[in-house]
């Protein structure tokens, strides 16, 4: 890794730690009620929006009843996402006049929007209209993340409240995270962005003159679709001319702000945070992947201050920075060293003051390795899933340190709310693992840590690895499955083990030469995503419930603590193995015997 | 779970208009009246015909001008309708070959220049729409375009530094060179 990129990535973590106390100490202040500036803009607006649904904000809630509510509302939004896509057509706001999606994509897209994932089987600009994009879209791209975020809430309360029977208002912490965090960051991030250049307008598509007209080759097709062949067999073509460019605008700026905010990753293009128009500057680039990792590291400080524990947040956050920064650095450095094979072919890709060299095939210019490399291991430590480079296209290694980021279970910051609840399912881990090692009574923040406890996070600790290790045999072993798979050799399988990593931890990247938008990964995906993230949600809801209702001990020479140097470490190391446990034969497979087979100059056709 | 059902209908409802309407609808306007330019595509508009966005790069062949990144746009080069990258793998053949060709096509249009050819200028970009190449690729190509203009070298030289942007504040991003702007420059010479 040269210079430049160590330098980058410490200014980066640098911004991060600065904002984390400010934003942090704000949002314990909204979770927990308390009067703040926005209140008096916004509070007569939110008392209304209780009135009419006829909640009363008062009203605490049984985990029972708090995981019951938090079900029906994604289905509802689940639902309604589905309708939008179908009827698009017939609704407003479609300059470009774009069909009915396809019933099975809308439905993925609907389930992976619902579930905070935005896996991307639709190509935004050539399949959906500015209604669909807005009104569906970025309006989960709120609501799941302020869904994720209220959990964390539900749990914080069950970990500090005393011999309680309820957990929290569902749509009391769902609405205060949307109006008073969510809707304030979003406005401030999507206007930086559109002075730096992202679009944000309803009209259509613009069209421009080409400086030089190009043309290419198209084949010739019969009337049944056939490829038409000439007397020796070659497919014929026709030359088509091409003197203008169609330019695809819309109201952008405003879904890229909250799609990084609230860890959504969804694109309002296809090509994501590459395309210039979501992500236009190395200005906008630095907003969005602070925007990225922001709420998800601020909220481990948010997490501290409301179990009256500072310590404890800056605890885990040390542990997920640990994480954070050697993977960070592996990835970095592996795209700047660059392609081994291009060396024979005259292909210069040393960094230098002139350029930044490196393994560019599906980066930007203006991004170049480093910021590429750097965003792609943020994206994937948080839940977010947006990129700004093609991973498809990254050197094995370095391909891979963005799924073992997942495999880790996204807790490294990890998206808004779930990560850090998920940490605390390893915390919970970690405690009674110790606790047993030492022999004394495992307990976290003073709350005993019992069979049932210990139940629920055994659950939310492995179901992701078992979803995204069944998921990546089932689409090997089937025609349907492989049939997605672009790249040949064992690319080919990272880029199926890449995708049910992506769906099963609610990521939303992808190895994106994968062709999912068949029936298999579009309806097995969906499955998949669900499972990802409600086999995540209801046993931490009734972890929350079920430690909520225990007293609270007060520590003794037997306590462990749980913010010190030893426990840090000790926690990292148990991600660290059940994480190598779990993937690391399957890695075998995949990168790490492609990146074997690259430095022996391999090819695959 | 009856009990949840009316709150959820109404929540859903209420923050779509909220979040999916008036938040996008007022950031629009906000925009609009505070960075038009940028709203709308960053449009360059030259007689009143709009001939391309700063902002997304064109596909140029034409050994008098530079030329851009490869595009992997379908069904043709710089499609601004439909972005996206090669997602060819490290180890692909197709990949190997790509890149071949691409050194060959540059060497073919430039005989005589027998320097290492910039990686941007013979792979991919991420959204197939990169409207720079790095400093490096541009000044790969001086030699050609000047040949082919007639216009000395250092003249073309000059034009190349006038439009490369540095790194932003000094330490974000990379060094580039906006192609279409470049070559805008370079028409208006004559």
């Amino acid at each position: 890794m040269t210079e430049t990129g160590v330098i980058r990535i410490l200014v980066f973590l640098t911004v991060v730690f600065l904002l984390v106390k400010p934003l942090g100490r704000y949002m314990a202040r909204v979770y927990e009620g308390e009067r703040t500036l926005l209140v008096r803009l916004v509070g007569p607006f939110e008392r209304w929006l209780y009135r009419i649904a006829g909640v009363d904000p008062e009203a605490d809630m049984p985990w029972q009843t708090y995981t019951i509510a938090l079900l029906v509302f994604t289905v509802a939004g689940l639902l309604l996402l589905y309708a939008l896509q179908r009827l698009q057509a017939v609704l407003p706001l479609n300059p470009q006049g774009m069909g009915p999606v396809d019933p099975s994509l809308a439905f993925n897209t609907a389930t992976s929007f619902a579930t905070n994932t935005n896996w991307q089987n639709y190509g935004g600009e050539t399949t959906l209209s500015y209604l669909s994009q807005m009104a569906g879209l970025t309006v989960k791209d709120f609501t799941s993340a302020a869904v994720g975020m209220a959990v964390l809430m539900a749990l914080i309360r069950g970990l500090t409240r005393r011999s309680a029977t309820a957990i929290g208002n569902f749509w009391v912490d769902t609405v205060r995270g949307v109006l008073y965090i969510l809707m304030p960051l979003s406005i401030a991030v999507a206007l930086l962005l559109a002075w730096q250049g992202v679009p944000q307008t309803l009209s259509a598509y613009k069209t421009a003159t080409l400086l030089e007209p190009a043309s290419y080759a198209q084949p010739l097709t019969d009337a049944s679709g056939k490829p038409v062949l000439d007397a020796r067999g070659h497919p014929r073509t026709q030359t088509i001319k091409v003197t203008d460019q169609q330019i695809a605008v819309g109201p952008v700026a405003s879904q890229i702000a909250i799609k990084q905010l609230g860890t959504n990753g969804g694109g309002f293009f296809n090509a994501n945070s590459a395309h210039p128009f979501e992500n236009p500057t190395p200005l906008s680039n630095f907003v969005e992947l602070l925007s990225i990792i922001l709420i998800p590291a601020a909220i481990v400080y948010t997490y501290g201050a409301m179990v009256r524990d500072t310590r404890q947040g800056w605890a885990l956050l040390a542990a997920m920075t640990i994480c954070f920064v050697p993977a960070a650095g592996v990835a970095v450095g592996f795209e700047q060293a660059g392609n081994p094979l291009f060396h024979s072919l005259g292909v210069d890709q040393a960094a230098s003051a002139l350029q930044p060299g490196g393994n560019m095939e599906g980066k930007e210019v203006r991004f170049g390795p480093i910021d590429s490399a750097l965003w792609a291991v943020t994206t994937t430590s948080t839940s977010n899933g947006s990129v700004n480079s093609m991973h498809d296209s990254y050197t094995p290694i370095a391909g891979m340190v963005p799924m073992v980021m997942m495999h880790l279970g996204e807790i490294i910051y990890g998206g808004a709310g779930t990560g850090m609840y998920d940490m605390v399912a390893l915390v919970i881990v970690a405690a009674f693992v110790a606790g047993l090692m030492v022999g004394r009574t495992p307990e976290y923040l003073g709350k005993k840590l019992e069979a049932f406890e210990m139940k629920m996070a055994t659950i939310v600790v492995l179901v992701m690895p078992a979803i995204v290790l069944v998921g990546t045999a089932l689409a090997a072993a089937t025609a349907a499955g492989r049939a997605g798979v672009s790249n040949p050799g064992p690319h080919g399988f990272s880029e199926l083990l890449y995708a049910f990593t992506s769906m099963g931890n609610n990521n939303g990247s992808a190895f994106a030469g994968l062709n999912g938008n068949t029936p298999f990964y579009n309806d097995i995906g969906a499955v998949v995503m669900w499972l990802g993230r409600f086999w995540e949600i209801v046993p931490v809801l009734a972890i929350a419930g079920s430690l909520g209702a225990k007293k609270i001990v007060p520590p003794s020479a037997g306590t462990l603590p749980t913010h010190t140097v030893l426990f840090v470490l000790w926690l990292v190391a148990v991600i660290v193995i059940l994480g190598a446990l779990s993937f690391l034969p399957v890695l075998a497979l995949g990168p790490i015997v492609e990146q074997l087979l690259l430095a022996a100059g391999t090819t695959f056709k | 779970m009856r009990a949840q059902v009316f709150p959820a209908v109404v929540m859903t409802l209420a923050l779509t208009v909220v979040t999916g309407l008036c938040y996008p609808l007022a950031v629009t306007g906000l925009a609009q009246v505070l960075f038009p330019r940028q709203a709308n595509g960053s449009l360059i508009v030259d007689h009143g015909a709009v001939v391309g966005s700063e902002l997304i790069g064109q596909p140029f062949s034409d050994p008098k001008h530079f030329w851009s990144r490869p595009s992997a746009t379908s069904p043709h080069a710089y499609n601004a309708a439909s972005s996206g990258g090669s997602n060819l793998g490290p180890t692909n053949q197709a990949l190997i070959d790509q890149v071949r060709q691409n050194v060959a096509a540059l060497r073919r249009a430039d005989p005589g220049n027998t320097a290492p050819v910039p990686v941007d200028l013979v792979t991919s970009s991420a959204s197939g729409l990169d409207p720079d190449i790095s400093v490096a690729a541009a000044l790969y190509q001086v030699s050609r375009v000047a040949r082919g203009r007639g216009l000395p070298v250092e003249t073309v030289r000059r034009l190349v530094a006038r439009h490369t942007a540095g790194r932003q504040f000094g330490i974000l991003g990379e060094p580039r060179v906006n192609v279409l702007e470049l070559n805008r420059a370079l028409d208006s010479l004559r």
